[in-house]
């Protein structure tokens, strides 16, 4: 039963990349992960570390060079085939010529879905994100914020059960940041998807996680994988509370250990503190 | 706010053009009338009016037959000369742009074809135009399938396109590959194929490149076209009429500059064309300073 799969299963993977080349880089060494349906799991680390490569792994946008991944039950390319799930990427990578809508449509378009469905579901994505007066407007017409949640729509157009994210709010502003995390929360919890989230930010990571995996580069790979699961909803009181702060010394510990061989780094580089 | 900039592009057009007359005009004032020597070779050009006429007479000009005792004025000449030389650059330039974005299209479909294409590409636009002509009409005339039979104007269009679809080609290859990372990873995300990807991503996002690359095919078409005319003695074109009225430049210094100025007028015809094709497609895209 494909149902009773996990969303993600990752086992024994590595990838190296240009093998045999003076240039040969292990981007990740046996890693090992299992995100259940319906999972908030963040990737955090240090630059290098191969979080984005092992993201690019599930979305088989890359082919592991050892090892099995498993989607949904499927191997990842057939899930890529199927379009199991959508993806979300630090530059919003909307298309210039295209309005909203035209741009949340898309993933459709590529399904072959026909014109009116295709309107009805953009109009429904819209709604979700909380941004429907913008349909026929172009994106580059929109604030960062804006054009991120159109992102988010279009990636989850195509109602995918999971979401794939490297970094989406890098770009935005702390204020526009914190508010784009509420909302994430929000259309996650309302349409039941599992997210594998890439980020350098700890704050971030506790406060979307169930579980905050820390990587370690040269070579990449898992070192501890800390159980945050803050109780409750989640509010702006939760940046406030003791179990937010206890998540964010954990997973700062534990990429304190990523770095054992820095014994003088104070601060870990390439992750943010705030 | 665009229809001021355009106001202002079109006054500095008029600024420019009197300009250059002014120019003409002060040379001839103070330029020798036979000539210049330094150090016994001739540098200085003649500002005599068989050489350098004036300003005003070669406009004058239009206005007068173009034989004497003739009923037709010149201007009616030059026009339908012009026109006829635009309708074979038009058909010169849609077949090197379409050539052009066809060897784009491979070149950026397959990389080999690329590395094996290109030098070759470049390598053609060394070849000089005038010897090409004489051989692309003597091909023309042996051709002939079935009813159609070569007429001889295609052999101008044919060297016109010649010159087009190098920029169209080169500029359509940069533009296919400018797709950002992110975007082509997007779309392979969706699992879309490779002419999905073409026609969702890569065209659309290559038109800013195509534009100037168009606009320069479009003014290599009318050059080949003009110069295949005056090679090839193709006759009811604007090349034609340059070689016929340099020959009584003696006589009517005025009148080859009608027929010059009609060739320059062809020229931006053509690549107004090409630019009224830019703000139809570029309408909806971000307003940014172009480079």
């Amino acid at each position: 039963m494909t149902d009773q799969a996990p969303a993600v299963l990752v086992s024994g993977v590595s990838k190296i990349f240009n093998d045999g080349t003076p240039k040969r880089v292990e981007a990740l060494v046996g890693v090992d992960l299992r995100v259940e349906r319906g999972e908030f799991v963040s990737l955090i680390g240090p630059s290098g570390c191969g979080k984005s490569t092992l993201l690019r792994l599930i979305a088989n946008l890359l082919e592991p060079t050892s090892g099995d991944i498993a989607v949904n039950g499927k191997s990842a390319s057939q899930s890529r085939l199927e379009q199991d799930y959508g993806m979300a990427f630090q530059q919003s990578g909307l298309f210039d010529w295209r309005t909203v809508a035209k741009n949340i449509e898309l993933p459709l378009e590529l399904k072959g879905w026909d014109k009116a469905k295709r309107a009805e579901r953009a109009r429904e994505m819209l709604e979700l994100v909380k941004l429907p007066e913008f349909a026929d407007l172009y994106p580059w017409q929109l604030s960062g914020g804006m054009q991120q949640r159109i992102a988010i729509a279009r990636a989850l157009a195509a109602h995918p059960q999971l979401l794939l994210m490297d970094e989406p709010f890098g770009a935005l502003d702390e204020m526009t940041r914190e508010y784009m995390q509420g909302e994430l929360l929000r259309i996650c919890a309302e349409t039941k998807t599992t997210v594998v989230f890439v980020t350098h930010s700890i704050p971030e990571a506790v406060y979307l996680s169930n579980r905050v995996v820390v990587m370690s580069p040269r070579p990449g790979r898992i070192t501890k994988v800390i159980d945050v699961n803050l109780s409750g909803e989640r509010t702006e009181d939760t940046r406030n509370a003791d179990d937010f702060f206890h998540g964010i010394t954990a997973v700062r510990e534990g990429l304190r250990g990523t770095h054992a061989d820095h014994a003088n780094a104070g601060a870990v580089r390439g992750v943010e503190d705030r | 706010m665009t229809l001021r900039r355009t106001a202002y592009r079109t006054a500095m057009f008029v600024v420019a053009l009197a300009g250059v007359a002014a120019l003409w005009e002060f040379y001839k004032w103070v330029g020798p009338d036979d000539g210049g020597k330094v150090f016994g070779v001739a540098i200085l050009p003649r500002a005599n009016d068989t050489a350098m006429p004036h300003v005003w007479s070669m406009l004058s000009r239009y206005g007068k037959p173009e034989l004497r005792g003739s009923d037709t004025k010149i201007w009616e000449v030059v026009l339908s000369g012009a026109w006829y030389s635009f309708r074979l650059s038009l058909v010169g330039f849609v077949l090197g742009g379409s050539i052009g974005v066809g060897l784009a299209i491979v070149m950026a479909r397959f990389r080999i074809f690329e590395r094996g294409l290109l030098p070759y590409l470049v390598l053609s636009q060394t070849v000089p135009l005038i010897a090409l002509a004489p051989l692309v009409v003597a091909w023309g005339g042996k051709l002939e399938i079935g009813p159609f039979t070569w007429p001889r104007w295609l052999s101008a269009s044919v060297l016109g396109a010649f010159l087009a679809f190098f920029p169209v080609s080169v500029g359509t290859l940069r533009g296919l590959s400018s797709a950002p990372t992110a975007a082509l990873e997007l779309m392979q995300s969706y699992a879309a194929s490779w002419r999905q990807t073409l026609v969702r991503l890569r065209f659309p996002a290559a038109v800013p490149f195509m534009v100037p690359a168009f606009k320069l095919g479009a003014t290599g078409a009318v050059i080949g076209v003009v110069v295949a005319e005056i090679s090839t003695g193709l006759k009811g074109g604007i090349g034609r009429l340059i070689i016929e009225y340099a020959r009584e430049a003696t006589a009517d210094p005025a009148k080859v500059f009608t027929a010059v100025f009609g060739a320059a007028a062809l020229g931006l015809a053509m690549a107004g064309l090409v630019a009224a094709m830019d703000v139809l497609l570029m309408r909806n895209r971000p307003k940014e300073i172009t480079a």
